[in-house]
Parts: C-alpha cells; structure tokens; sequence
C-alpha cells in the first residue's frame, strides 16, 4: 500500500499495468486498491505540476502569514475552513511558531491579490493581522525542479 | 622518429579495443537518445557517505595509509562479511583495500597466472577477465553458459573445460551482463567439483548486495570447505553508489593476499584515502541505504522484464545485479544489428550481448539503472522499433 502510494506520489500517471509490474501486483489488485485509497480520501485528487510560466499563463502567487484568534471548542478549525472556501486559495496550514495559518493565494496579478486580502481576508472576524509574501520565482515544486532539467553526468555507454 | 607500434608488446597490441565504441560515436552524434547502456547506479552516494569523505579531508587526512588499506575500514569490511554472510576473515592479513573491484581483480590474477597457466572463464561476463589473463601470459579458456540454464555455471561445464593446467576459475556472480545468479544449490554443484583439486576461485562479487531473490546473496565462500580455496572480490561501487571513489576489496587466504600486497604496493601505493574513510562510513551504516537503493531497482527490473517480455523480447528473470539480457532472437537479427538499428531509427542505446563474449550473440544487455519515467519512455520507443521492424518484415 505504502509503496503503491509512493510510485503515484512520484508518478499520478502510471499505468495500472506499470504499477502491478514494479509492485508484482496483478492489474486488478492494483486498480482495487486505488479505487480503495479514493474512497477512503487517503488519494484526494490528482494534479499535474505546471510550470504556468512556461504554459504562457500570468500567474501570481503570496504566502499570506495570518494570525489569528482561536474559537473556543473549535480552535482553528472554523477559521481555516472559511478561508479554504475561498476558489484563490490553494493551501492552508496551521502553524507552529511566529503565526498561525500559512495561506497560499494564486491570482493574476499582484493587484488582484492584494485585493483579496483587503478585502476577503482581512476583514474576517478572527484575523488579526495578515502579512503578504509574493513569490517571486518558483524553483521547485512538490520535488521537481521547474526549471532546471537534471543532467545524467554518467557516461553514454559502459561495460 | 619514434616507432611506437614496435615500443609495443604483442601481447598489448593484440587487445582488442571494446567492441561498442562505434555505438559510442554513433550516439554522440545524436541530441535526444536514451541510454540504457550504463553500468553504474544512477543514485548518488548516500549523503552521510559523502559527508565523511568531507570530514577527513577537513581533518587533514590527506595522506597515504597503509598498503593494506586504513586497519578501521578493514575491520568494518570483516564485519560486514560477517554480519551479512557469516564469513569471517581477519582484518590484518585476510583483507585487502583495493582500487576499486577492479584492481581487486587484475591483483589477483596476476599473482597467480603466469605462462602456459589455465583460467576458466564462464561468458557472458564482464570484460576485463580475459585480457587480463592473457596480458599475465595465461590461456583464457571460455565457458559458454545457456539461456536455458538461466546463464548459470554447471559443475558438468565447469568438469568439461578443467586440465591440468587450469590453476583459476573466475566465477562472476551475480552477473554483468546476464543478471543471472548462482543459488546455494548451485555452489554446492561447483565446490563438489573443486574440492579435489587445487584450483583457485576469483569470486566477483561486486554485485553481491543487488540480489532481489528472497534469500539474498550467497557466496562460494560460504560453502563448506571453499573459503581456503577463494578469493572473494567486491567493493563499494555498485552497493553503495559509489563507482566515482574507485574503493574495492579482496579477501582470502593470507599467503595469497600477503602476494597480492606486494603488487598492490608497488603498483598503487594505497586507496584513495578520502574514499576510505567514506567507505568506512559506508559500511558500518549504509545497510538501510543498500536496501533502499536495492528496492528501487527492483521495482525497475519487474517494469522492464515484464515490459520486454510483452514485447517479445523473452527475458529469463534476472534475479541480480541491474540488467536484462533480453533474447532478440525473434526479430531475426543479430545482437549487432539490433543494437544499431534500434540506436539509427528510435536513439536507444542498449549494448550488444556480444560485447560480452560469443555466446552472448542473440541477446542484449538493458540496463536499469534508471529513473523509471527513463525506462518507460525506452520501452515506448523498442515497441515502436519491433512494430516498424515487424512491419519491413512482412512486406519484404
């Protein structure tokens, strides 16, 4: 199981054929299972990692540090849900340290961004402060370098 | 002017250059082949490893060590060999630190073949044994193993091919190119065969640790009554990922490693000093990073043999090292010209079984050491090139 989810987590588009090789699974077994893994929500969605520069597409994305006031018997629950409504959002985390929600925001420019969080974010009952990074550039994402293509510095052919 | 060629010894002159060179100056010319040609792992050397061989130099260790090799990293070696196989050897005269597998190998065979001696040779295999055996003075003699006995060395071929003058027998597993291993039961064949006789084994081990079988790897030392009568070679290249450090070892009985000492010695001098203590790093705590490096290529090889075998390229498990030796035989061409071909029109690069000697014809060897996106980008690319071929067949 461990090891199915890893492949995919590496690759969302092998084959059921390729994974019931590498894993000496049967095809079936191996489409059982992720047909398993869904239902249970252990796999959420699969996504392909694009480098949107590339793809011709204006794309501007902040890291938005909130802090922010816990409710009682919900802690941050409540006020993470209500921000990851929000369609701009792409990620939400809980922090440890300096704040405590870390808020990934994509948008097309930097004007748009900055009108969400004046005003989406900000005015939101819980949140006492919001402190925006833009990104600047993206080198890598989820393990794999947009940019850079890795080189094989082995020789071409061996004995 | 200089008259090179009669500096020459014929011995040297007669050597051939390797047989894939032109395959070489073929792919330099393309900007997009894949290779599947490679024998040295893709992963990198596991980051603590490298960390130490960074530490010594920080610490100044820049000096030669002993001839033997630094007394700690033989220590580690011994119990290694002891914790993984239940061999045992004494780290101060059974061990020998070596540049890489390979001078492992060369040491060997040069302290105990001379003229008119025999060498036993089972082929396919890697390609340094017989020049070697020959640039000694000794006479190479070749054992063809079969595809129908998964490339194994059997005691009756092992029986056929020994004279009196046979003095060593090479016993290269698991092996480059076939990926074929040699289980306990078919040790026991061997040692049955040597016991009477005062024949040496150079066992190359170097693979060793990339056995994907349930039992693991089994060396001829572990057979009863074969430790005194081996040489047991390996390293730190494949295991570990670290063909760059050039670190091997040999191990066996003290009179022949004391012999092999002074060639080393006056050929080398000692290891490098900075693999040698990465090396000991390596092998006191690089167990896990072997069994990660080791599941890895495994998933690869089950991806690869199923997908040449639905290809029609039949493929005998290989249960170690990392390649494939794919029978090619129902394209009706040969190894050559299937390795050109496939490299002319889809710029793949696989090596021709007979780079490995004869008997290697029909088969080619794929290697795997590559990311599994790179291999299943190759197997689109053979199934392209046994369809268009299929296709020039039946209209011809």
């Amino acid at each position: 199981m461990d090891k199915l989810l890893k492949l995919l987590d590496e690759n969302a588009r092998l084959t059921n054929a390729q994974l019931a090789s590498m894993l000496g699974m049967t095809e079936q077994d191996v489409a059982d299972k992720i047909k398993e893994l869904e239902k249970d929500g252990v796999i959420r969605g699969y996504k392909p990692i694009v480098n949107w520069e590339k793809a011709g597409r204006e794309c501007v994305t902040a890291l938005i540090e909130l802090k922010v006031t816990p409710k009682r018997d919900l802690g941050f629950d409540e006020i993470a849900r209500t921000i990851l409504a929000f369609d701009e959002v792409e990620s939400v985390y809980l922090m440890s340290g300096g704040y405590d929600l870390a808020v990934t925001v994509n948008g097309k420019t930097f004007q748009e961004l900055a009108m969400f969080v004046a005003k989406r974010l900000s005015p939101l009952d819980s949140v006492l402060s919001t402190a925006t990074h833009f990104i600047l550039t993206r080198y890598k994402e989820r393990g794999i370098a947009l940019n850079d293509v890795p080189t094989d510095e082995r020789r071409f052919f061996e004995l | 002017m200089m008259d090179y060629q009669s500096l020459l010894t014929d011995c040297i002159r007669d050597i051939k250059p390797s047989g894939i060179r032109r395959f070489f100056d073929i792919a330099a010319e393309m900007d997009d082949v894949i290779s599947l040609s490679i024998g040295e792992p893709d992963f990198k050397t596991p980051w603590h490893v490298r960390q130490e061989g960074i530490h010594s130099l920080e610490k100044g260790h820049t000096h030669y060590t002993s001839n033997s090799g630094l007394l700690s990293l033989r220590e580690g070696i011994s119990s290694y060999l002891n914790r993984r196989f239940g061999l045992s050897y004494r780290p101060k005269d059974e061990i020998l630190v070596t540049v890489g597998g390979s001078e492992a190998i060369d040491l060997c065979i040069r302290s105990v073949i001379s003229s008119g001696d025999e060498v036993l040779i089972p082929e396919p295999s890697f390609v340094c044994y017989e020049p070697i055996t020959r640039l000694a003075g000794g006479t190479p003699v070749i054992i063809e193993t079969k595809a129908e006995n998964q490339f194994r060395l059997t005691p009756q071929e092992l029986k056929e091919k020994i004279t009196p003058k046979t003095k060593l027998l090479i016993l290269p597993y698991p092996n480059n190119p076939t990926g074929a291993i040699m289980r306990r039961e078919d040790l026991e064949g061997i040692a049955q065969v040597l016991r009477e006789t005062n024949i040496l084994v150079l066992s190359d081990e170097i693979y060793g640790e990339l056995t994907y079988n349930q039992n693991g790897h089994t060396s001829i030392a572990q057979i009863d009554g074969m430790q005194e009568r081996t040489v047991l070679v390996s390293g730190f290249s494949k295991a570990y990922a670290m063909t760059g450090w050039r670190l091997g070892y040999l191990c066996g009985p003290a009179p022949l490693v004391a012999a092999m000492t002074k060639l080393h010695q006056y050929a080398i001098m000692s290891a490098p000093t900075t693999a040698q203590y990465a090396a000991i790093e390596a092998i006191r705590n690089g167990d896990e990073d072997i069994v990660h490096m080791r599941d890895e290529y495994n998933m690869r090889r089950r991806l690869l043999v199923d997908g040449l075998n639905r290809l029609g390229l039949s493929c005998f498990e290989p249960e170690g090292a990392f390649y494939c030796f794919p029978s090619i035989q129902s394209t009706g061409l040969t190894s050559e010209e299937f390795c050109e071909q496939l490299l002319y029109t889809q710029h793949v690069a696989v090596v021709p079984g007979t780079a490995f000697g004869g008997c290697g014809e029909g088969f080619v060897r794929v290697s795997y050491c590559y990311s599994t996106n790179h291999l299943i980008e190759a197997l689109h690319r053979i199934e392209r090139f046994i369809e268009d071929h299929k296709g020039r067949k039946s209209h011809a």
